[in-house]
């Protein structure tokens, strides 16, 4: 009952993701199977998939669980505390999710690989370490955004009633956050099981998810009907584990009164000890893999200089505009993804938040498919799907288009458990004393829920300016984003082009540090619009 | 109300209109001319400007991902291709677009200037523009006392142990090149065993290009092996992207046992302006950029070379190819068989 007058909401977001997703991932489907018609038995057994479907579920678990471990005391400090820096910790936690693996994996590979401080090279760990490295930024922007907003007097309540600090989080806090930790979990499951690159170059072969053999039937096969079949098997089984998921979101979530922001200051010594040293840890777990690419941007062989960055805004003739370029094409297609994303993401947010019955859960689950489909399934489908009745297949918009699809989730899995976490009491009140569901929405929901889209809106930004798989297809060779410029610095021999990849890295590192800041200080001032 | 209904309803009937009318393409000769290539593809300024005030024609470039990613997109936009001229496949891929039907033949009259082992197809389906040869590239700072190795047999001497790191076929081009050179040279009876010895003299795999030839070769600046698979005319190109000028090239290439790739152009929407544009490729104009631009060697017999390319690289006088369509009928078996032999 609570969806009454919503309804529409979805409308929007489901012509988006039926148009842009749906209609692409079902077409080139069709036109993978009708490749040649060897059967799916032969096709599936030469592709080792049994082995390669079981790796790419453990060690998205493993990636999922490392990741929580590490990411919950950041996020409990993020949200809790005010000390010194801790809006530039928020922001910079989120550089890690934007950069490229090829340039990660290279840094993995200094620290951890043959000649590295430890050799973990081709073993799991490495990939492990690098899905628990991208996807600090989740937990610590998904759980952070609900933990920041729960009221602290429950914890506080239950303290003074003889709790102690464990028993308190454990029996009030984490029952509180648990759907913004099974929201954060499930965009971190995903991430790991359709990882690509890290798995490539940190794997040592043996190791392969689904989504690297779908490309390898792709690339060098050139096998439509094997990538086909494969893209099938990942689509289903990403699709049970999100029903799975959403059934039981849907029933778990806790009404609760929320705040705008419950951070203090640490008090007494022991805190703030606790705090300074999670601090430090993120700092180290985050800063050491992009240090060394910034280090090494900054190596010249007379020492150390910002040459690298210097030529950058020389005419490239690979480049056909000044590299430098690609730091403002990737800005503006980050700002129209992200308005994209915040629309379409924010209207399903809505709807999916405030309904209980079957009909949402499905809707969510469908919404975060895109996050969980291969990038050469979804650049192909477009190729084959978008040429009528207009053809966008080359269209600089569908650049921004492909970002906002793989943004959206974020933003749905960000909105939704506030809106959940919403006591009914509330919009109830408010009904009972003549608003509208609008007026409800507006002066209820709203103020609540601007925050954590805020917060979302950081997150879609960055998923633009970090995709790379997707914008290989569809990206014009005058309008290169940051990723793409990288890494055609990393596709030619010699000195010069290494440096300049590592530099492009930092800016990269910067311009999203810079970026995420501005948006997380309209979300602290936009607090109660 | 019902009046701004009305008004709504002529707005969209008039939108729908014009859309119609612009969908339907005067049947001139374009002058705008799509060239769809592989994210490799580079041309100095001016190129392309002086194509355009030759002919009026100017040209719109599309990159699709890489080089089979570039085959792949053609195949799946074969109806309603999304270019008319594309540029960039290769020999390794050659096979499977032809078989797709996706090029439309012309036989340029500049044909006359190229080298005619280039010329791969009889049908001239497809044009050579430039060709590459994957061959072995040495870090010369690890063999000023010892001599590099000169074929690929010497690989298989304990002298060599260790020194080598090539990339994964499965995963990279170059890998890939590097395979089919060995079954070029060893044939389909012997590849196996001359890679398992490579295995037993402890031979380095990385995935990628990139990782192996910046994080592995030390002369790229890595930490492991002096020896890699890359192109003939990567020392050239260590030169020209050196930090300081140098008067000699850190590396230099084992002229045996190298692969020759060769890049064709072909059209896939015919008209007068997608042929002027193939000739215009084969033009000295821009067969003389080709060079310092894309790293690769001009098809144009007699076309100027950059004096980095005459001073720090050698042309290898033997290299070895394959026939595209035998290629394409064993390329996945190989990979196969290379994958179950040499990976730990």
């Amino acid at each position: 009952m609570t969806n009454r007058g919503f309804g529409w909401a979805a409308v929007l977001p489901l012509v988006f993701l039926a148009y842009f997703f749906v209609y692409p991932v079902v077409s080139i489907l069709i036109v993978g199977l009708g490749a040649d018609d060897r059967g799916w038995a032969d096709v599936l057994s030469r592709s080792g998939l049994t082995d390669v479907a079981w790796f790419t579920v453990w060690q998205a678990a493993a990636s999922t669980v490392l990741t929580l471990i590490v990411g919950l005391p950041v996020a409990w400090v993020i949200a809790r505390f005010r000390f010194p820096g801790r809006a530039a910790l928020r922001a910079g936690l989120t550089i890690p999710f934007v950069m490229p693996t090829v340039v990660v994996g290279a840094a993995f590979l200094a620290l951890a690989g043959p000649r590295g401080i430890v050799d973990l090279s081709g073993s799991v760990w490495l990939i492990l370490a690098a899905h628990v490295f991208y996807n600090i930024a989740v937990v610590v922007r998904v759980v952070g955004g609900l933990w920041g907003s729960l009221d602290p007097s429950l914890e506080d309540a239950a303290r003074v009633l003889g709790a102690s600090r464990w028993t308190a989080f454990r029996t009030v806090t984490l029952p509180l956050l648990r759907p913004a930790i099974a929201a954060a979990s499930s965009i971190v499951f995903l991430f790991s099981f359709t990882s690509f690159g890290v798995v490539l170059l940190l794997g040592g072969f043996r190791l392969r998810t689904i989504e690297v053999a779908i490309w390898q039937r792709v690339q060098t096969a050139l096998d439509l009907r094997g990538a086909a079949l494969l893209a099938i098997v990942q689509l289903i089984g990403v699709t049970a584990i999100l029903l799975a998921y959403s059934r039981y979101q849907a029933r778990r979530a806790t009404r609760q009164q929320l705040v705008v922001d419950a951070a203090r200051r640490p008090v007494g010594a022991r805190q703030w000890g606790v705090v300074l040293g999670i601090v430090a840890g993120a700092l180290i777990v985050e800063g050491i893999p992009l240090g060394v690419l910034v280090v090494r941007s900054l190596r010249t062989a007379d020492g150390w200089g910002v040459r690298w960055y210097q030529t950058l805004a020389e005419l490239d003739s690979a480049f056909f505009v000044p590299p430098t370029e690609a730091v403002a094409n990737s800005l503006w297609f980050g700002v129209v993804a992200m308005l994209i994303a915040v629309i379409v993401g924010g209207l399903a947010a809505i709807v999916i938040g405030r309904s209980d019955r079957g009909a949402a859960a499905w809707f969510d689950a469908v919404l975060m498919l895109p996050l969980g489909t291969s990038a050469v399934t979804i650049g192909f489908g477009f190729l084959v799907a978008l040429d009528e009745p207009v053809d966008l297949r080359t269209s600089i918009w569908l650049v921004p288009i492909a970002h906002a699809l793989v943004a959206v989730p974020f933003v749905v899995r960000t909105v939704v458990p506030v809106l959940r976490s919403i006591r009914h009491r509330l919009r109830e009140a408010a009904a009972v004393l003549g608003a509208a569901p609008a007026a409800v929405f507006r002066h209820v929901d709203l103020p609540l829920v601007a925050r954590s889209l805020l917060a979302a809106a950081g997150l879609a930004f960055a998923v633009s300016l970090g995709e790379f798989g997707a914008t290989t297809f569809i990206a014009r060779p005058d309008a290169p984003t940051l990723p793409i410029a990288i890494f055609r610095f990393l596709g030619r021999p010699g000195e010069a082009n290494f440096g300049q990849a590592m530099a492009m890295s930092t800016i990269l590192m910067v311009v999203t540090a810079v970026v995420v800041s501005i948006i997380d200080r309209f979300r602290s001032e936009g607090g109660d619009w | 109300m019902r009046q701004r209904s009305i008004l709504i309803w002529l707005l969209a009937a008039a939108l729908f209109l014009a859309a119609c009318t612009e969908a339907e393409p005067v049947d001139a000769e374009p002058t705008e001319i799509v060239l769809m290539t592989h994210d490799s593809f580079a041309v100095s300024d001016g190129v392309l400007e002086a194509f355009t005030a030759e002919t009026g024609i100017t040209v719109r470039l599309l990159t699709a991902g890489d080089a089979g990613s570039l085959v792949n997109q053609a195949v799946l936009t074969k109806d309603n291709p999304t270019a008319d001229v594309l540029f960039g496949i290769d020999n390794t891929f050659l096979s499977r677009a032809l078989d797709a039907g996706l090029f439309v033949a012309y036989e340029s009259p500049e044909l006359a200037g190229v080298d005619p082992t280039l010329i791969v197809d009889p049908e001239h389906r497809v044009t050579p523009i430039d060709f590459g040869d994957v061959c072995l590239n040495y870090d010369k700072a690890a063999f000023e006392t010892t001599p590099p190795p000169a074929t690929l047999d010497d690989l298989l001497d304990p002298a060599y142990a260790g020194q080598l790191v090539v990339q994964n076929p499965a995963t990279s081009s170059p890998g890939l090149a590097f395979l089919l050179a060995t079954i070029a040279i060893y044939g389909e009876e012997g590849w196996q065993r001359y890679w398992a010895d490579l295995v037993a003299n402890d031979v380095a795999i990385a995935p990628d290009w990139e990782t192996a030839y910046f994080g592995n070769f030390t002369g790229g600046g890595g930490s492991g092996q002096p020896i890699v698979v890359s192109y003939a005319s990567s020392p050239p190109a260590a030169v020209i992207f050196a930090e300081e000028p140098l008067g000699e090239a850190p590396t230099a290439v084992v002229t045996d046992g190298c692969f020759r790739q060769i890049e064709f152009a072909a059209i896939l929407r015919d008209s007068g302006s997608a042929r002027e544009l193939i000739d215009f490729m084969l033009s000295e104009t821009f067969q003389a950029d080709i060079p310092l631009n894309m790293f690769v060697f001009p098809a144009r017999t007699g076309t100027p070379l950059p004096p980095e390319f005459v001073e720090h690289t050698t042309v290898p006088s033997d290299p070895k190819t394959l026939d595209p369509a035998v290629i394409e009928a064993n390329r996945d078996r190989w990979i196969d068989e290379w994958t179950r032999l040499v990976l730990p």
